[in-house]
């Protein structure tokens, strides 16, 4: 076994070489690298971990910000709900009142009409009884020639007419 | 290599060949000792400069990872998960060390099973030597006695004596734990070593049947080298799982030492 023959022969330069080449790998792979190494993985945790927190705070903002904004869309909708009630009562209400105006104009103006309607009748239907009465009287005198008198042939038209 | 050629003239092939620390060049001489540079320390070189190849990937710092910063980022991840699982927040600060560990001995044992003899080198395992698995184990069981006399003082001595444990099953329990307490580094350094070399004989043992078997004629060529073969590619797999395995055990048993000094028998 070259190992054991080979001991007293090549043991120092064994010794003088895995000491250098170990030590220089200890020094500069070791102490230099590996620390720099780590320190880029610590970083890196630490970002990752960072950004976690930040977006699980963003989230928490977030979800505060919508609640606060839920809350103000169901103030302004009940705010709008609540003036659209009042518009619309006042609405009904003008409107209530603007007819009950014209209703009364309305009545006055249909009022007048039929007072005014019975009023030509009632003029009417005396113009119809002279003329009648006119047309009895000439009608008599031509048949019988026996004279009529005005008030005679008024008292026959109206016996006649209003019954 | 030399070597090689030669065994391989005899008609044996040599499973240990692979083993063979090969002296490139001889660079100085300390305390009579020759330090050279050899195939192992390029491999060592290798391993640093993969790493460090790789270790770029994840450089790039993004917060979106690229491919080769998320590979990065799962290594890095993975060592610290496994310290904070057991050594806990204190852990952090063994990162470093641990993680070098692990990807060290992750690129020794994958760079050991390239299949390099393809294109005509020679691969080799530096993770196969107890002369350097050695030196890792006792780098570990210093930190945890660093650590421990650090932290505890002569408390750390607790460690070998279990809370609520009655004087007489004491006298027995101490110098067991002791005992496994100092085999620590040797089990860490067996560990992988052993695992290692296993492995590695096992694919040229297995190799050297496919070669022998076809230099010995068709029918045992075939016969003998394609079940041979078969098992090879099966064992191959095995191998690259062992390495992942055996790195991750070294770091494993690294950190529970390590909380074993830094929290005694307290935590848990």
């Amino acid at each position: 076994m070259p190992q054991i023959e080979q001991v007293t022969a090549t043991f120092a330069s064994q010794l003088f070489w895995v000491l250098l080449t170990f030590g220089l790998a200890f020094f500069i792979i070791g102490r230099g690298m590996v620390p720099r190494i780590q320190s880029t993985m610590d970083a890196r945790d630490d970002q990752v971990a960072g950004d976690l927190t930040a977006a699980e705070k963003a989230r928490a903002e977030a979800d505060a910000s919508e609640e606060a904004w839920r809350i103000k869309e169901n103030a302004a909708r009940e705010t709008a709900r609540r003036k659209l009630a009042a518009a619309q009562a006042e609405a009904a209400k003008a409107s209530e009142a603007t007819l009950a105006a014209a209703d009364a104009q309305h009545a006055a103006r249909v009022a007048a009409a039929e007072a005014q309607i019975a009023e030509a009748s009632r003029a009417a239907a005396g113009e119809i009884e002279t003329v009648a009465a006119d047309a009895a009287r000439d009608i008599v005198a031509r048949l019988s020639g026996a004279p009529v008198s005005e008030s005679e042939a008024q008292g026959a038209v109206r016996a006649v007419l209003h019954g | 290599m030399g070597t090689a050629v030669a065994t391989q003239e005899q008609g044996s092939i040599d499973p240990m060949h692979q083993f063979e620390v090969q002296s490139i060049a001889d660079m100085f001489t300390i305390g009579g000792q020759t330090i050279a540079f050899t195939n192992s320390a390029m491999f060592m070189v290798a391993a640093l400069v993969g790493l460090w190849a790789f270790m770029l990937m994840g450089m790039k710092r993004q917060l979106v990872p690229t491919r080769g910063q998320m590979m990065v980022e799962g290594f890095v991840g993975f060592i610290d998960k496994l310290l904070a699982q057991n050594i806990g927040k204190a852990g952090r600060k063994y990162v470093p060390y641990v993680f070098t560990l692990f990807m060290f001995i992750l690129f020794a044992n994958l760079l050991g099973l390239l299949p390099l003899g393809l294109v005509g080198l020679h691969p080799f395992t530096f993770t196969s030597h107890f002369t350097v698995t050695g030196v890792l184990a006792i780098m570990s069981f210093s930190i945890v006695l660093i650590v421990g006399f650090a932290k505890h003082g002569l408390r750390f001595f607790s460690l070998f004596a279990p809370k609520g444990t009655p004087i007489p099953v004491l006298l027995l329990v101490a110098p067991i734990e002791f005992v496994s307490f100092m085999v620590r580094p040797f089990s860490l350094a067996l560990r992988l070593f052993v695992a290692m070399t296993a492995g590695h004989i096992l694919l040229k043992v297995l190799a050297s049947f496919v070669v022998n078997a076809a230099n010995a004629g068709a029918v045992t060529g075939l016969g003998v080298g394609i079940p041979s073969f078969a098992l090879m590619v099966g064992v191959s797999a095995l191998e690259v799982l062992v390495a992942g395995v055996q790195a991750y055990v070294f770091a494993l048993l690294t950190s529970l030492y390590i909380n074993d000094a830094e929290h005694l028998h307290d935590h848990h």
